[in-house]
């Protein structure tokens, strides 16, 4: 039985491959992780003046916000990342002439901004729901307490906002160690740019199938720590 | 007419006349609008069945039958939506050579990459939507099915009639959703050499050097489909809703 497994499997997946294009691999998926580690991060704070912006009681920041949303959800990615890619490119003059042509000639530094810009749109989503699903009745009864705005926000809302966010904003973090893979296609050595480079090589089939494997561990991986997080910071709703 | 020298010393075209003039690249976008709409239409129908069956599969199959549906949907939504792509892609244009290799030697088939497409999509769309579909399904209690059949109603009919009504109301927000993604995941075809409305505007865009415009119309089309679609949602549960306050 274990034999004609190992056998089976020996016949799709090449070993020798991995041996020759593991470290191409290995070196894709760091530059995933880091894509994917700064515009997550940098999406978290773009997120928030957002969706202040789309809680506001402001009719044009509230439409500013809503069009900046709805443009990001409603157009796929990769023709974001062309927009920023290609786009930037027709716009070199004016770019070099405030200097941030250096910038923009990099496909890296092309691909963290769509990414941020993208995930902030959902991520201020994310946290529009968690802050108004806080009950309305608790930030009067804080306010009948005397406590200021700050305070309000910071021990109030966000605890409470946060652990509603947590398993949505994880949905977000694995959805965009997806949607990096876009990275590829605009020649960025990724795990996905370095798996279409050994496919071009050799035209070995199980190259995707490796790669395939290391992106389930990452979300996999994600998905358990989430959980943990979740189960850890929200110990005190459970009855023991 | 307008015409501006740009910084190559070529005479500028005014963006009007580039998407609607007699030479311009509205059509070919228009084309590539249609090719993505059909792709999304046609990969529903088998997407969200699929999607069904791995569902009803998962909560009454045997247990290697359960095993496997689960592997099949963890593999599916743990990896990008490109990879899954690129290995159904691969892999049936794989089975085609084999196949035909050992048929008739010599004959080389090319995999249609708006069939491939259609396929890919619609293992996607079954993996994602088998979630919301296992949800609804538990959502409809079971004394429904038990008063149908105390009614005498044949599986099939119970389905059909009282079982399928109920969950529609609720997997639809879901499905919506699943809908969105479908959408801006065909322009993942574009990749694979299908002229899709993305590819439409790279082709414009690599022939007139203006990515902003042509970018930025495809992009303005495929808003409108999503807004539509929200707006299509948004009647269609106010329709599945009534009666329920």
């Amino acid at each position: 039985m274990l034999d004609t497994v190992s056998a089976w499997l020996a016949g799709i997946l090449d070993i020798d491959l991995l041996r020759t294009y593991g470290w191409r691999l290995i070196e894709g998926l760091k530059v995933t992780l880091q894509i994917v580690g700064i515009s997550s991060s940098l999406g978290f704070l773009l997120a928030y003046p957002i969706c202040r912006a789309r809680m506001s009681r402001h009719a044009v920041l509230v439409n500013a916000a809503l069009g900046y949303i709805t443009f990001f959800r409603g157009t796929p990615l990769l023709c974001q990342l062309y927009l920023v890619y290609y786009g930037a490119g027709e716009i070199r003059a004016a770019l070099t002439s405030i200097g941030l042509w250096t910038l923009f000639r990099e496909a890296y530094f092309c691909c963290v901004l769509t990414f941020t810009l993208n995930t902030a749109a959902y991520q201020a989503e994310i946290m529009r729901g968690a802050i108004a699903s806080v009950a309305k009745v608790q930030i009067e009864a804080a306010t009948a307490l005397g406590l200021r705005r700050y305070r309000i926000e910071r021990h109030i809302i966000w605890p409470q906002a946060l652990l509603v966010a947590l398993r949505p904003l994880g949905n977000e973090l694995i959805g965009l160690i997806k949607a990096s893979a876009l990275a590829a296609i605009v020649t960025l050595l990724d795990l996905m740019g370095q798996t279409r480079f050994v496919f071009a090589r050799t035209f070995d089939f199980s190259v995707y199938l490796y790669a395939a494997v290391m992106y389930l561990m990452l979300t996999e991986a994600i998905r358990r720590v989430w959980d943990r997080l979740e189960r850890s910071l929200g110990r005190h709703l459970r009855p023991s | 007419m307008w015409k501006l020298l740009r910084h190559d010393g070529r005479a500028e075209v005014s963006w009007f006349s580039l998407l609607f003039g007699p030479d311009g690249w509205g059509g070919l976008l228009l084309e590539g609008a249609v090719v993505t709409i059909l792709l999304a239409v046609i990969t529903v129908p088998f997407g969200f069945a699929g999607g069904l069956a791995v569902a009803v599969m998962k909560l009454s199959g045997r247990r290697p039958v359960r095993a496997l549906c689960e592997a099949y949907t963890t593999f599916f939504r743990g990896i990008p939506d490109l990879l899954s792509l690129f290995i159904v892609y691969f892999g049936l244009q794989a089975l085609i050579d084999r196949i035909g290799g050992a048929l008739s030697p010599g004959v080389h088939l090319q995999l249609n990459a708006f069939a491939a497409g259609v396929i890919a999509l619609s293992i996607i769309v079954s993996a994602y939507s088998s979630e919301v579909w296992i949800s609804a399904l538990q959502a409809v209690p079971r004394g429904q099915r038990e008063a149908a059949r105390a009614l005498g109603l044949s599986p099939r009919v119970t389905f059909a009639v009282v079982i399928l009504p109920q969950m529609l109301r609720i997997a639809l927000p879901g499905l919506g959703n699943i809908w969105m993604v479908l959408l801006k995941d065909t322009s993942l075809i574009s990749t694979l050499a299908a002229m899709d409305l993305l590819r439409a505007a790279s082709e414009a865009s690599r022939n007139t050097t203006r990515p902003l415009l042509f970018y930025g119309a495809a992009a303005a089309v495929y808003l409108a489909i999503s807004i539509v679609s929200g707006i299509v949602q948004a009647g269609m549960e106010r329709r599945l809703d009534r009666g329920h306050a």
